[in-house]
């Protein structure tokens, strides 16, 4: 039901006027003819008029010290919230406790004996490795705890998002009024409601895992929905017909049917919790995220690289392991795989207990390499002969003053200087021309929203930094997702890089994205750039690898080159996967806008950071509503009719 | 309906019994990875600045070697630092800033936080320049005088104004202020975190470059890139009341430590010794520039100072 979409009325029109979008436009403009001069005459050009604003400070501050002052008291902390944080504390330290027992060659052993059963030898052989690295890193312990947290933040996010899901999944009602929701806490960046969290549990583990918990549930439960209801039609009335109620039918054939989707929310799950890592250690969670971002206080790379690394090969290891046991899922179970089980689980006792007696739990101290050193003398010699007097093409510091005076500051300036309800004009027509009047309504009202909030000035400079990220992400995005779709061995050679891009928490490279473009909105846009990368990159690549190779087989024999081949056949073809490519390429560049914050990008990113720093919840939840309006209206505008299924995969 | 319904009451009644059903005390929780080893325990919380794990790390160092204490650290700003200090999630914060507002709500009206002296170092705010420039230009130290040299100032971010940077969103600034009411060539520019600060602010050193930076003593950076104060309209009692209309400089602040109140009263060895802790400018900037700089971790750090600094330390346990 709810994938109907409005189509304009099919009117016979002459000529021209029988293209929709033009037809689209002209009503809009009419529509514009009439309401722009009424808003100019009430409200004057210029920025969003102050009549139109409505100021939330006053009531959030009220908010903030109801909650400090009945924090102890009130019936909702004593029997709800200190309940769930109780059992969050109990959770974490049980499974933490449990993995310093096992001590770390039976984790390793542990870790690779499941790898070996789920996905086979080698990605066994690469858990080992893995694990084994973040002992030699000298990270063991931290890697404990962030696993522990892990464990309980990825096991509740499913349970959570698994509910969500059956509810969306099950009623179109439901699903109608929970795809906002589950929108704004993907888009909402994690520092804006670290705050209230904070507020209600006070720094630590609890707060943590609820804040991972947002962040990470949504996908869980876009893919349960998208999976009961993706359920063979055929089936399910056979089911019926064998007279079994509801829930029989729900729980025989509607989940098992949809296990694929299931599976595969657990493992976007354990992605975006790991991505939380590093966030969650702003409010005390501990764990290797605490490691880099005290290592960020003393602009030490290196100490902030050696407790990255952990995170990436965990997100590595587990985004492989839960990735082939999808693919397996369909398939035929192996004979004997009870044995195998078995045998695992004897190898892993055996050596817990080897551990133990030989007295060798904690990573011993004599194993740890140190490569702090030399990253920071690497860091150093980077930045010292490139940030400027490099002959001929100039040094970083120099493209990134470039970069600001003749792209960026022109974009902002431009958006700024438009008059408020010109800018809406523009978001509708282009939400109109691509969408549906739907579509275009979510993105003018979001628009609009931000105006209201208050924060119009800033949302128009991140825009403009956005748009500036994104415009760079997909030049370079494309150009190497087309060079990686025409050569295998490239895209091998690739996808190690991609895969650290994409997890290596963003902390890491703040310090080195300022040695090398200085401070400003240079260096967040690079870092936007970094993060967004790896996504635009691999959509291209998939999507020019999936057209039909009969129509590549075609034109190859009429006798088109290679590069006409790229043109008129691949390109065109593969238009869905690109326009999502823009799609993704906004939504993560968005996404870091707070990092962006934190290397001078100032506007809505450092209003974020800002709120946490100070206690302020007004600025803070403002600034993330803000780019969450932002967010929403770049998607609705970038996003073509039909709708997306697959987004939150 | 049903399933939707049934799922509730499941995951709700679940929840009940995991907890059990009585009233959950929210302000004793601590850290799940502490005290694994079962030894008494010390949670004490760090700033993101140096000067702040410096206090830290010498205080870890002496509880868990002398005192026989487990020290758990938690890194968190001033602002939640002191609302986790009234909930016991945190025991002490040993290098305060000056936080009225919040001294107002947690020790004098809730008493759940009580201070606990000072720390011995003094901070202070201000604008700097870096000294190879004031050498250069010797008027360029006071403020009438830096419309005059905007233009040296000048950077991408700042356009045709000259460029005073700003740190970290945590800090205390009346920068925006000022520029506005001393009627100044310049703009704000947020760095947005001490460290990109910082290395910004090297950058610039290496190659001389003019800069002006809102900065503060006591910083160990001063000893790798010397820094000479720009002067403001003397600071007055009162003077930044407004902040709309703040138009002096900033104080100087003997900066302070808090405990928790509990702690503070049943803390015992702990909390007798973190209240006398007090040390000088010079002896924090040496921890902190062996951290910062040299990269020794804040524990071989804490502990070359202990060794050599042995008569300062007793007294804090006497």
């Amino acid at each position: 039901m709810a994938t109907i979409t409005a189509s304009p009325p099919r009117i016979g029109l002459p000529g021209l006027l029988r293209h929709p979008a033009v037809r689209k436009l002209l009503l809009l403009a009419l529509a514009a003819a009439i309401l722009v001069p009424l808003a100019d005459a009430r409200w004057a050009s210029g920025a969003w008029p102050s009549a139109l604003t409505v100021d939330f400070s006053e009531p959030l501050a009220k908010a903030s010290d109801w909650i400090i002052d009945n924090r102890d008291s009130h019936p909702l902390f004593l029997y709800f919230f200190g309940h769930v944080s109780n059992v969050v504390v109990i959770a974490v330290r049980a499974v933490y406790l449990t993995l310093l027992a096992i001590g770390w060659a039976g984790v390793t052993a542990l870790g690779a004996l499941v790898a070996w059963r789920v996905a086979g030898v080698r990605l066994a052989l690469g858990t080992a490795v893995a694990f084994l690295a973040c002992g030699l890193l000298g990270m063991w312990v931290p890697t404990m705890q962030t696993l522990a947290l892990m464990v309980v933040a990825v096991v509740a996010s499913v349970v959570v998002g698994m509910l969500l899901g059956l509810a969306a999944g099950l009623s179109d009602r439901m699903d109608r009024v929970l795809r906002p929701v589950l929108d704004t806490m993907q888009v909402l960046p994690a520092f804006a409601y670290l705050l209230p969290v904070v507020l209600v549990f006070g720094i630590g583990v609890p707060a943590a895992v609820l804040a991972t918990v947002i962040y990470a549930a949504p996908p869980m439960a876009r893919l349960t929905s998208l999976g009961l209801r993706g359920a063979d039609k055929e089936v399910l009335e056979a089911v019926e017909s064998l007279g079994s109620t509801a829930r029989q039918r729900l729980l025989t054939a509607r989940l098992p049917l949809a296990r694929k989707e299931l599976l595969l929310g657990v493992n976007q799950t354990i992605m975006m919790a790991l991505s939380m890592a590093v966030i969650a250690a702003v409010i005390g969670a501990g764990g290797l995220g605490d490691r880099v971002y005290q290592a960020l206080a003393s602009v030490d790379v290196g100490a902030a690289l050696a407790a990255g690394i952990p995170i990436v090969l965990l997100a590595v290891v587990l985004d492989r392991v839960t990735g082939a046991a999808g693919e397996k899922l369909g398939a035929e179970p192996e004979p004997r795989s009870g044995l195998g089980w078995l045998l695992a689980l004897v190898g892993v006792v055996a050596v817990a207990v080897a551990g133990r007696f030989a007295g060798r739990l904690d990573w011993p101290e004599a194993w740890i390499v140190g490569i702090a050193e030399p990253v920071n003398r690497a860091v150093d010699w980077m930045t010292a002969h490139l940030y400027s007097g490099v002959p001929v093409i100039g040094g970083t510091a120099d493209w990134a003053g470039h970069f600001t005076t003749w792209v960026l500051d022109p974009v902002r300036g431009g958006l700024q200087w438009l008059p408020w309800w010109s800018v809406l004009l523009i978001v509708a027509a282009l939400a109109w021309v691509i969408g549906t009047w739907r579509t275009a309504l979510t993105a003018v009202l979001a628009m609009a929203a931000i105006g209201v909030l208050g924060v119009w000035q800033p949302s128009l400079d991140t825009l403009s930094q956005v748009l500036a990220a994104v415009a760079v992400t997909l030049v370079v995005g494309f150009a190497t997702g087309i060079a990686a779709a025409r050569s295998d061995r490239l895209e091998r050679l690739l996808r190690p890089v991609l895969d650290v891009f994409q997890t290596m928490p963003q902390f890491v490279y703040l310090i080195p994205v300022v040695a090398l473009f200085g401070v400003g909105r240079a260096p967040a846009v690079a870092a936007a750039i970094v993060y967004a990368l790896p996504a635009v990159v691999r959509i291209t690549t998939q999507g020019l690898r999936q057209v039909d190779p009969a129509a590549l087989e075609a034109s190859g024999s009429l006798g088109a080159t290679s590069w006409q081949q790229l043109k008129q056949v691949q390109l065109p073809l593969a238009r869905p996967a690109l326009l999502l490519a823009v799609n993704q390429g906004l939504v993560l560049v968005l996404a870091v806008v707070v990092i962006g914050g934190l290397v001078g990008g100032g506007a809505l990113g450092y209003d974020v950071v800002f709120g946490l720093a100070q206690g302020d919840l007004a600025t803070g939840l403002v600034a993330g509503a803000a780019i969450v309006c932002l967010g929403l209206m770049l998607d609705r505008v970038t996003q073509p009719t039909e709708r997306r299924a697959k987004k939150g995969a | 309906m049903r399933v939707r319904n049934t799922a509730l009451v499941a995951a709700l009644s679940s929840l009940a019994l995991l907890t059990g059903c009585g009233a959950a005390d929210m302000t004793k929780q601590a850290s799940p990875f502490a005290n694994a080893q079962g030894a008494k325990t010390v949670t004490l919380s760090v700033q993101s600045w140096v000067g702040a794990q410096a206090n830290v790390a010498v205080a870890q160092y002496i509880l868990e070697h002398e005192l026989g204490y487990r020290v758990d650290t938690v890194q968190v700003d001033e602002v939640p630092a002191w609302d986790a200090l009234s909930q016991g999630r945190v025991d002490a914060l040993l290098e305060d800033w000056g936080h009225p507002e919040q001294e107002q709500r947690y020790v004098k009206d809730k008493k759940t936080i009580a201070p606990g002296g000072e720390l011995g170092v003094t901070g202070h705010i201000g604008w700097f320049v870096p000294t190879y420039l004031a050498k250069q230009h010797p008027d360029i130290t006071n403020w009438k005088n830096l419309n005059k040299y905007s233009h040296l100032f000048r950077t991408p971010e700042s356009g045709d104004k000259g460029q005073l940077m700003d740190g970290s969103p945590s800090y205390v600034t009346n920068d925006k202020a000022l520029v506005k009411n001393l009627k100044l060539d310049y703009q704000v520019v947020f760095a947005g975190s001490e460290a990109a600060q910082i290395t910004q602010m090297r950058q610039f050193a290496k190659e001389k470059k003019p800069f002006l930076t809102y900065w503060y003593t006591p910083q160990w950076l001063f000893k790798k890139v010397p820094m000479t104060e720009v002067k403001l309209p003397p600071y007055k009692e009162g003077c930044d009341a407004d902040p709309e209309k703040v138009a002096c400089a900033y104080p100087h602040t003997p900066l302070q430590k808090y405990l928790n109140s509990g702690f503070a009263k049943n803390g015992g060895k702990a909390a007798a010794f973190l209240k006398k802790f007090k040390w000088t400018t010079e002896d924090q900037n040496e921890v902190s520039l062996m951290i910062a700089d040299k990269k020794m971790t804040p524990e071989e750090a804490a502990k070359k100072w202990v060794d050599s600094h042995r008569s300062t330390w007793k007294k804090w346990l006497s």
